[in-house]
């Protein structure tokens, strides 16, 4: 090309840009969704319901991938945002894990590299036992179990630390007890366990034991949230999500331990671009198919966007820091 | 039988025009997946998810299992062709199958491994179908030690038979064993072997070290060989084909033994991978053609697909029954089954026998198609071996770059799969077996974390390994497959009257 030429050309750019850039941000090219985890898993389950959301009902026109990076618990796909600084074209979809991860493992991305965009729905963790292979049937009997042999009761969960390891551990300060943690690969195979009376307990989000209880070979104790979870439909035993206690009313003094599910850009992408992907994502969280998904999940409906999402990072993080710390895991200085 | 009418049922969901139209596309597509390698079924599967959305959920589970066995199929052909495996669970397709194809015979090789596969998922089916209301009961009853001895039994089988030198096997699986252990660990949350590289934070695909290990290991050789690769020769004749399939039921005993370790691999946690190489393992060991296994023996090639196949199949009924996927692919099922707005697990049956039995259904159809639609494609694939090294040679080079670029997009891995390629020359020219790396990596980690999960269950007692009857059965089934060496010397030697000399290669062993 002529250099006249590629001068022209860049003359028009120069003059069509401001007016497209002035105009809302829409994206021209498809989008990628990186889950957090593998296929199957919590976060990976969220990203493509998101995906299906946004393109059943046709809230974004272009195409939308959902690529995996769980390498890492997931910590490959917040390295990937860092790499891929500025570019308004991938969302991460993650949960407490995007700053949770840096505090025990050393690792190259911080929470610099991240444009937080919204946390969409919280997933509530709840206790679960088998009541026929334990013979544990409330909180009260799985306290006093726990009391009487110490360090027998082997209650699983998923992944070591995060989020379910540090449940446990809020579980025994609370109660005075002595638990053993076994890591899974994930929530559903702790599920499993349990049911199948290999393990006495584990925590996890409700989806993830709901076909068990179902099937008689799972119980809910109580959930760590300060209020019951609102869904009244009848699941097994007679019992509905509203009629499992708080593990506070029930005698463990945890009152919230709510898992976000979360929504991330890579830093300094644009404003607008910003600005567009929350309302995208609002308007994702008011359709059928995410309804549906916070119901089967008995998830807590509730959006924090902007300024909320942040200060909600910073107090999040902070309380996982001191429990961290608490737990001698904080990775050690450099 | 209340199954069987359900199945019936089923078939009249599966077998509309539209459904039977969806099975050819899947297994259509599924193969090109399959065919190149480090894209593989769980890279399609999530690749065809999204197109599912709007389809129900009947229709949706019918294309993405088509896909997975127009894979499952798809991966055995490069393996056989070029040495590389398109899928893991058909690597120990190439100990027999590029060695025939090698020999010019690979159009028998190819017929041999489709036929056999086909009647492997078959099995698996069947065995679906009568006992689906038994396997989640069962299944429940693995526990972190049951996981540990179904592993383990895979590994002492691959001990037990390995033929050459034992300390030279014991290495290869060591090394598997510090491959696998890269990333972060399971059970305490650190970052192993990673010497600070973000990229190998997430561990060393295994897909990544077959790339290298098996085609690119392969090409340096064949290059160093003076550029001859005797495919050329293959000669073109479709009768081939028929007479093939004709043979295979020569090799019933491999079959039925192949087709039984698949199932059991695939309803216990063990899966297609280690169910394919156990069986490859165990036939070569007890097949009276033994000794010619790896040198092109057509039951090399028979004993590893219908196991792969009857595992690949049997794996999707815990899926469906606890909601643990039995693979990589059967995980992202499981994913499109929860966005569809069903949940797997022991109540799925009941409260959707329609799509349960139709899913099922449709594996008998969609099996069927594949195993036509492949035998079709034959002709194509064994034309390619006719091409020139010179051409095929870079041609393999592009399809090994791009699959281990593919598998997550990393360049970094290319480099990875340079590397493997590297240390499968070296491994190749100082002889020193490739399977039980393959091996020790693909299970390596599944079997550490079960291990460790099971000792902290028992507070580190290891009497957990022979607490019932299950545990205590597969624990001692494998310690004899890791004797059997040594007691088939000793009895020999007896026979012989030649104890002393028996026992004394038994101790150096």
């Amino acid at each position: 090309m002529p250099s006249h030429a590629l001068t022209a050309f860049a003359l028009t750019l120069t003059v069509a840009l401001p007016g497209a850039a002035l105009a809302e941000w829409q994206p021209n090219r498809p989008v990628e969704f990186v889950a957090a985890a593998g296929p199957g898993g919590g976060t990976d389950t969220f990203a493509r319901v998101v995906q299906s959301a946004l393109s059943k009902n046709e809230l974004l026109t272009t195409p939308i991938i959902v690529a995996n990076k769980a390498g890492g618990s997931g910590a490959e796909t917040f390295i990937y945002a860092k790499s891929n600084k500025g570019d308004p074209y991938k969302l991460y979809f993650g949960t407490q894990d995007a700053y949770v991860l840096p505090l025990a493992n050393k690792l190259s991305y911080s929470l610099k590299d991240l444009t937080p965009v919204a946390a969409l729905v919280f997933d509530p963790f709840i206790l679960w036992v088998n009541p026929k292979a334990s013979g544990i049937e409330d909180v009260k009997g799985f306290i006093a179990k726990a009391k009487e042999a110490p360090g027998q009761i082997k209650l699983g969960g998923a992944k070591a630390k995060e989020a379910d390891e540090t449940l446990m551990t809020l579980i025994e300060r609370s109660t005075g007890t002595d638990l053993t943690y076994i890591p899974y690969k994930s929530g559903s195979e702790a599920a499993i366990q349990v049911a199948g009376g290999h393990i006495t307990a584990n925590v996890n989000n409700p989806s993830e034991s709901v076909e068990q209880w179902k099937a008689g070979v799972q119980k809910p104790l109580c959930v760590f949230e300060s209020e019951r979870l609102a869904d009244k439909t009848v699941i097994a035993d007679g019992m509905s999500w509203n009629d499992v206690p708080t593990c506070v009313e029930a005698g463990i003094n945890v009152p919230s331990f709510a898992q976000p599910r979360t929504v991330w850009a890579a830093a300094d992408i644009p404003p607008e671009a910003l600005a567009y992907y929350v309302e995208l994502m609002t308007k994702a969280v008011a359709t059928p198919e995410f309804k549906g998904y916070e119901e089967r999940g008995a998830q807590i409906p509730r959006m924090l966007t902007g300024d909320a999402f942040k200060d909600f990072i910073k107090k999040h993080e902070a309380s996982y820091a001191e429990m961290y710390k608490a737990n001698g895991w904080l990775k050690a200085a450099e | 039988m209340g199954n069987f009418g359900q199945l019936m049922d089923g078939f009249a969901v599966a077998l509309t025009t539209h459904h039977v139209m969806i099975m050819v596309m899947g297994v259509l597509l599924g193969l090109i997946v399959g065919v190149l390698p480090g894209l593989g079924a769980p890279n399609g599967v999530s690749l065809l998810l999204p197109l599912t959305f709007t389809m129900d959920p009947i229709s949706a589970i019918i294309l993405l299992t088509s896909m997975y066995w127009g894979a499952l199929f798809g991966g055995s052909t490069t393996s056989i062709l070029f040495n590389i495996p398109g899928e893991p669970s058909s690597v120990a397709t190439t100990f027999d199958g590029y060695p025939m194809a090698k020999q010019g015979q690979a159009v028998r090789a190819l017929t041999l491994a489709f036929t056999s596969a086909g009647l492997g998922a078959l099995t698996g089916v069947i065995v679906i179908t009568l006992l689906s209301s038994w396997v989640a009961s069962f299944a429940m009853r693995f526990g972190a030690a049951e996981y540990f001895a179904v592993y383990f039994m895979a590994f002492a089988s691959f001990i037990g038979m390995a033929g050459g030198s034992p300390f030279k096997t014991l290495v290869s699986m060591m090394l598997g064993f510090a491959a696998a252990t890269v990333g972060i660990d399971t059970i305490s949350g650190e970052s192993r072997l990673t010497f600070e590289f973000d990229e190998l934070i997430g561990g060393i695909s295994f897909l990544i070290a077959v790339i290298g290990l098996f085609g690119l290991g392969e090409l340096l050789l064949t290059m160093e060989e003076g550029l001859k690769f005797e495919g050329v020769k293959a000669k073109l004749d479709i009768r081939t084909i028929a007479r093939t399939v004709a043979e295979v039921p020569r090799y019933w005993v491999t079959l039925v033994r192949s087709a039984l370790i698949g199932c059991w691999m695939g309803i216990t946690p063990g899966g297609p991978t280690a169910a394919s190489f156990m069986s490859y393992a165990l036939g070569r060991r007890f097949s009276r053609r033994g000794k010619y296994f790896g040198k092109g023996e057509p039951e090399g090639i028979v004993a590893p697909e219908t196991a792969d196949h009857s595992a690949g199949s049997c794996a999707l009924l815990p899926m469906l029954a606890l909601g643990i996927p039995g693979s990589a692919t059967a995980a992202v099922m499981m994913g499109g089954l929860m966005i569809w707005g069903l949940s797997p697990g022991p109540m799925l049956f009941s409260t959707r026998p329609d799509f349960v039995w139709g899913l099922i259904a449709s594996m008998y159809m969609g099996n069927i198609i594949a195993v036509v639609l492949v035998l079709a494609t034959v002709p194509l694939f064994a034309f390619i071996l006719r091409a020139p090294f010179t051409v095929v040679g870079p041609m393999i080079t592009i399809v090994c770059v791009i699959g281990a670029y593919t598998v997550a997009n990393h360049v970094f891995d290319i480099w990875l799969a340079l590397a493997f390629g590297i240390v499968g020359y070296v491994f190749k020219k100082l002889d020193y077996p490739l399977a039980p790396f393959v091996l020790a990596m693909v299970l390596g980690d599944k079997a550490e974390d079960a291990f460790r999960q099971a000792m902290l269950t028992s507070d580190g007692s290891p009497a957990i390994f022979f607490s019932n009857p299950l545990v205590s059965t597969m624990m001692g089934l494998g310690i004899l497959l890791l004797c059997l060496p040594l007691i088939t010397a000793v009895f020999k030697g007896g026979l012989f009257g030649r104890a002393g000399d028996a026992g004394a290669q038994g101790r150096s062993a």
